[in-house]
């Protein structure tokens, strides 16, 4: 249980679209991501705010390919 | 008593850009520090700051220190202390060139100088005409500030705790503050941070209201735990909306908008500013664009099926200026209202921004508070820089770029004045009260064991709706009078609140529920310090009374946690070189 609650406090961020963006996702899938998703997600956290922004908001495509699918699932909830 | 205690020379909460320039100050002086912060630093709210830092450098366009500070006290609507705001526009500069030499990355003219745009309430001669005052790094100035800052204090051995949140503080029995109470998110420890200088740095808290474009960390916990210390809180019933937050959501739609062209519509498709700022237009100050709007909606003339809010059109810009000029615009109004404004407007209302009022402060970032006929004795070991302070130099209303400079320049000014205590009076430090500590182990032990207790989202809703609907963009005296009834129910429910979860590791709500004790202190003193101020004065706006009264109230409020008490203090009208800027209506 630890390892998803530190992701969900991650998930507080400087701006507040990306709170909003990433509590909508929380609340949608969060419960149900596979052990992978979530390490991917933890990827994602690491990206300072503007460029997670930039991502979510399809200013920007993520560089590596396997990041889109989880990406996705933000950028949709 | 069984808290594991650490001590430090300085302990620092709050890891934005207040926090990191005095750690840096502090670090470079080879002391002892520790930042505490809830976040990892570079996610403070500061990295939302887009507009820039204003400095009178004068790299365009003739400029000088002496119109920036007339602007501010102007801005202010003359309730900002003129030793204050004369010591931070005289070192503007200075604090600007060190960021570059820490490495800020400007945006930069041909001949390598710093590059300024123009920004709203920034002018030259004295009021005459805009000038270009703002630096900038691209669109993300507060970003590229807290990147610098903190790979500098890395560099200085700052010493970081990451995730930690400070509870409380913790005071003597002759009111001297000997650091703080804090709480490790990932493992729910329980430790004192034991310092001969604390400084609150924990930014804003303008999610009181139900409408703001604050990002969720923004609870306050500077004001909550200074309020619980018995320590005032000064000019809580200023706080500015933003004209242009997206409807529903907050999310702010920058003044830049305004400045390429766009403007604002009411639902029959007027352009109202022309009325209300027939010069300035849309880009009249904050404070008065929003109240123009908050009158459009009141009288009926809002848009959407329940007339509750203005458009902002910007389809004219056309795509091209749009995507180039404006980046991020679209894709954050197509995301947040749902709205592509190469072909529609964007749904706006005023939203809840920056909060003037906080933690009573002089220019040197020590905080003050009535003692023994003195209206501002140092509170000693105890400091505050950035948004949570009130210093007071944005007064009843900010100007924009502003505030970045204030954390620039009181957080350097905090830390030197520390520098100077601690080398000025090298005693060993006083001993801990024998009951340190208790007081938050309290607040913990009955979070944990409250029974048929409230839910925080719950209450919290409440306090928002609350503070939307009773200390608003207008404040109406009836309106004000309940609110301050409800707020005060609300604030007993807060004191109930319950949690499922009580478990230790990353309890997000149990942290949710300690920074709500937070928002709700601060939510009952702006309401009580807002029914009380009868006048109308920069963000404060009152139907009764809707002039400003110098006679009666060019003064502090200082709230007290105590009985709900409000008392008074004199507004600084005397700079620090210069001659006073006396009281003048405010035209735009
Ligand atoms: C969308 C937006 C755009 C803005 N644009 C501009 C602009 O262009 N120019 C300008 O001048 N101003 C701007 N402002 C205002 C400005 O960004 C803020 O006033 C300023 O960044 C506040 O900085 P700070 O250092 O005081 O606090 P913050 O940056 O908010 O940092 C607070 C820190 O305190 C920590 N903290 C809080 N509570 C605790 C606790 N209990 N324990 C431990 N740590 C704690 C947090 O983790 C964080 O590190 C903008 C504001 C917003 C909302």
């Amino acid at each position: 249980m630890g390892e998803r609650d530190r992701i969900r406090w991650h998930c507080r961020r400087g701006m507040l679209e990306l709170d909003l963006l990433l509590q909508a996702f929380l609340d949608r899938h969060f419960e149900h991501l596979s052990a992978q998703e979530l390490a991917i997600l933890t990827e994602l956290l690491e990206y300072p705010d503007n460029d997670l922004l930039d991502l979510v908001t399809r200013r920007a495509e993520p560089c590596e390919e396997r990041l889109s699918l989880l990406l996705n699932l933000i950028r949709e909830s | 008593m069984g808290l594991t205690r650490r001590t430090f020379d300085a302990v620092i909460v709050g890891g934005g850009g207040a926090g990191l320039r005095a750690a840096l100050e502090l670090a470079r002086a080879d002391l002892k520090v520790a930042v505490l912060s809830k976040v990892f630093p570079t996610r403070s709210h500061t990295v939302a700051a887009q507009g820039g830092v204003a400095a009178a450098l004068g790299n365009s366009e003739e400029d000088n220190w002496h119109w920036h500070m007339y602007d501010t006290v102007k801005g202010s609507d003359y309730l900002g202390d003129q030793d204050a705001i004369e010591f931070m526009c005289r070192a503007a500069p200075e604090v600007v060139y060190e960021l570059e030499h820490f490495g800020m990355p400007f945006d930069r003219l041909s001949d390598g100088r710093i590059y300024q745009r123009p920004f709203g309430g920034h002018m030259q001669a004295y009021g005459m005409n805009p000038v270009q005052r703002a630096c900038a790094a691209a669109d993300r100035t507060g970003h590229a500030m807290l990147h610098t800052l903190y790979q500098a204090n890395v560099k200085a051995h700052t010493q970081f705790f990451v995730e930690w949140m400070a509870l409380d503080l913790i005071r003597d029995r002759e009111g001297d503050v000997l650091g703080v109470v804090a709480m490790e998110i990932e493992t729910g420890e329980v430790m004192i941070f034991q310092a001969r200088a604390t400084l609150l740095a924990t930014g804003g808290a303008a999610r009181i209201f139900a409408s703001s474009t604050n990002a969720f960390i923004n609870t306050g916990d500077g004001l909550g735990m200074v309020a619980r210390a018995g320590v005032p809180l000064q000019d809580m019933e200023f706080f500015q909306f933003h004209p242009t937050g997206v409807y529903g959501a907050g999310v702010l739609i920058t003044e830049g908008v305004r400045g390429e062209g766009g403007y604002l519509l009411n639902k029959n498709g007027e352009r109202f500013m022309e009325r209300y700022a027939p010069n300035a237009k849309d880009l009249a100050s904050r404070d008065v664009v929003s109240r123009a709007m908050a009158t459009e909606i009141k009288e009926g003339r809002g848009a959407g099926k329940d007339g509750d809010y203005i458009l902002l059109k910007l389809d004219h810009l056309g795509a091209d200026v749009i995507n180039k000029r404006l980046p991020g615009i679209r894709e954050i109004s197509i995301k947040f209202a749902n709205a592509d404004p190469i072909k529609e407007p964007i749904p706006v209302v005023p939203t809840a921004h920056y909060m003037m009022g906080g933690i009573p402060s002089n220019y040197r970032g020590q905080v003050v508070a009535p003692r023994g006929g003195n209206p501002e004795e140092v509170v000693r070991g105890l400091h505050a820089a950035g948004e949570c302070a009130c210093v007071s130099v944005h007064g009843a209303n900010r100007l924009g770029c502003n505030s970045l400079l204030d954390l620039l320049v009181f957080g350097r000014a905090a830390a030197r004045q520390i520098i100077d205590d601690l080398r000025s009076s090298p005693q060993a430090r006083k001993d801990l009260p024998p009951d340190a500590g208790e007081m938050t182990l309290a607040r913990l032990a009955r979070l944990d064991s409250q029974k048929n207790g409230e839910r925080v989202a719950d209450v919290s809703a409440e306090m928002r709706r609350i503070m939307q609907h009773h200390c608003g963009v207008f404040r109406f005296p009836d309106l004000l009078v309940e609110g301050v009834k409800k707020i005060k129910e609300t604030a007993a429910r807060a004191a109930r609140t319950e949690i499922q979860d009580k478990s230790k590791t990353f309890n997000t709500a149990r942290v949710e529920a300690l920074e709500f004790d937070n928002l709700v202190e601060t939510a009952v003193a702006s309401l009580i310090s807002a029914e009380a101020r009868k006048e109308s004065r920069g963000s404060h706006d009152r139907a009764d009374f809707p002039k400003r009264d110098d006679a009666n109230w060019l003064k502090h409020t200082l709230y007290y946690k105590e009985g709900h008490r409000l008392e008074y203090k004199p507004v600084h009208t005397k700079p620090l070189t210069v001659e006073p800027f006396a009281p003048k209506a405010r035209v735009y």
